[in-house]
């Protein structure tokens, strides 16, 4: 009798230090699988971040510096890759906490002014899976691009000065704002981190594509087309460097898109898969359209066709079966051929490099079709109050999304165009002027600003 | 001394300067150049907006020759060279004066 209160006794007592052990062991295998995720997470992000660094050098200082003359190659390359230095230093200063800091709905505070408190661990309010300098240097790259992107309307014909303040006012009065209404916390336009109207813009179409693009037709009509334009040639220089520098963009807009979903995630796939298809259909919308209405499908027309795809599905990319990737960049290339090739003309405007033509206008379609096409399928992370993923776009049912999307799209719109133009009468007044004189226009850029020459004959 | 110079169709320069290696002319200088005669030029469309580019590339083959060689020479060009329709080229010959070696004075036919 007494043996066996004994032996209960001992049982109890083993199986409370069982379980003691077992609860220590869970949190164990609990760590190490978050830290499993997170180096998974984070090896996808970093590289993800220098993918979309390459898309602005070499991609897009190469894909534009072929389509412009021998003598302005190298002043177009730098405008390019001037961003990655100067709006590198921009971001960490300001630009990351005006984005992502927690202001007001329309632009974000100071908290993380040159990188205070962003450290190796996770901000959890955008990327609970990584370190929260992989997510700051990630977004900085899609910063960097932006401005670049801009410079395809205004080339062969401003002066460096006036370019570098242009961009860092452009920077501050445009792109920090409408990203942080569209992606930062509290943001106007957030869907998801408190927002009044919900706005779904998965890797920037409307943060990237329609603020550049509406500025890059500001800029071309605010600062006048090239000296001889459009009665005198100017033809690409050389459509090998934009080739070369268009396919190095398409590889790169996996970075920017796949990555957008911040994690190395089924969504990634999803996205990564939708991106290329934008991708491949834009650039057999372009041929197509090409072939039909002027008899040759050229090089250019597939490398143009394919940005254009791109910068389409951008805005849906994370949020629509894959399978509509393609139906996004068929719009895109069909839709930016017209206006690059007719409209353009008609309207007699210089937007040398067509970067209103193609980011502007594949913009403003992307929104529009990702307010039909965004699914709860693909991305389940808005969740109504009973915990069930909201419905998306028409799709789902929610047909005022695309009211919404349009609305987002024309609140960048209309921030591009203010702030475009201010930065721009700003810039003329600081700089005595945007231009070349047509002394120098005519010399090219390389020699006249930086003193050198691309293609050297005595080399 | 002559100095011939013929500009010719630049896929045609190989077989030119086969047929004037078989003769045994062995010096030449070769250029790119763009221009044109009688031939139209041809119209390029890029992002919808069309050039008309009426310099063509072609090839201009200077050499000098002994003034009794020059028809061997000019004959052969014009047999290489020749596809029969416009665009084929032209060839100037002209009397040379002097011709100096750098290398060591040498003067005249020597310095060929």
């Amino acid at each position: 009798m007494k043996l066996a209160r004994l032996s209960a006794a001992a049982c109890a007592a083993a199986s409370l230090l069982n379980a003691q052990s077992a609860d220590a062991e869970i949190a164990k295998l609990k760590t190490a699988v978050a830290a499993a995720q997170s180096a998974g997470d984070n090896a996808w992000m970093l590289t993800s971040a220098a993918l979309v660094l390459m898309m602005t050098g070499p991609g897009l200082a190469l894909f534009y510096c072929g389509l412009v003359r021998k003598k302005n190659v190298l002043g177009t390359m730098m405008q390019s890759f001037i961003m990655m230095a100067v709006i590198t230093l921009v971001w960490v200063a300001a630009g990351y906490s005006m984005v992502f800091g927690s202001g007001n709905p329309f632009v974000g505070g100071f908290e993380f002014a040159f990188l205070n408190g962003v450290g190796t661990a996770p901000n959890t309010d955008y990327a609970p899976t990584i370190p929260h300098l992989t997510f700051m240097v990630y977004q900085m790259m899609f910063a960097v691009i932006s401005p670049a992107l801009i410079t395809g309307a205004f080339a062969e014909r401003v002066k460096f000065n006036a370019l570098l303040v242009y961009s860092v006012l452009w920077m501050f009065l445009v792109y920090f704002p409408v990203a942080h209404m569209i992606w930062g916390k509290g943001g106007f336009l957030n869907a998801y981190l408190g927002g009044s109207i919900p706005v779904f813009d998965f890797a920037g179409g409307i943060v990237v594509h329609v603020t550049t693009g509406i500025s890059a037709l500001v800029c071309a009509l605010v600062i006048g087309p090239r000296k001889g334009y459009p009665s005198e040639p100017m033809m690409p220089h050389s459509l090998v460097l934009s080739f070369i520098g268009a396919c190095l963009l398409w590889v790169g807009w996996f970075g920017f898109n796949a990555g957008s979903a911040l994690a190395a995630s089924g969504l990634a796939a999803s996205a990564f898969v939708a991106t290329h298809l934008g991708g491949a259909a834009g650039a057999v919308g372009w041929l197509v359209a090409e072939k039909l209405k002027i008899g040759r499908a050229s090089a250019l027309g597939g490398i143009s066709g394919a940005v254009a795809g791109l910068a389409t599905v951008t805005q849906g990319s994370g949020f629509v079966s894959p399978i509509i990737g393609a139906v996004y960049g068929l719009a895109g290339g069909l839709i930016c051929f017209y206006v690059v090739t007719v409209i353009k003309h008609k309207f007699k405007y210089d937007d040398s490099l067509d970067a209103f033509g193609v980011h502007g206008i594949g913009g403003i379609i992307g929104a529009t079709l990702t307010g039909v096409f965004a699914t709860n399928t693909v991305n389940d992370a808005l969740k109504l109050a009973n915990g069930q993923p909201a419905p998306l776009g028409m799709v789902d049912g929610n047909t005022a999304q695309i009211g919404n999307q349009l609305a987002g799209a024309a609140i960048g719109v209309v921030i591009a165009v203010v702030g475009s133009y201010v930065a721009l009468k700003v810039a003329g007044m600081v700089c005595g002027g945007l231009r070349l004189d047509p002394r120098e226009e005519t010399q090219g850029m390389d020699l006249a600003i930086h003193g050198e020459e691309g293609y050297n004959l005595e080399a | 001394m002559k100095k011939i110079e013929a500009i010719i169709q630049p896929f045609k320069l190989t077989e030119v300067k086969e047929a004037l290696k078989d003769i045994g002319v062995d010096g030449m200088t070769v250029t790119e150049v763009r221009g044109h005669g009688r031939q139209k030029g041809h119209t390029e469309v890029y992002r919808g907006r069309e050039y008309q580019v009426d310099l063509i590339p072609k090839v201009k083959l200077e050499l000098v020759v002994a003034g009794d060689r020059s028809e061997a020479v000019i004959a052969a060009i014009v047999k290489s060279a020749r596809t029969g329709k416009i665009g084929d080229g032209k060839i100037f010959v002209y009397d040379l004066g002097e011709a100096i070696r750098i290398r060591n004075d040498e003067r005249g036919e020597a310095a060929l």
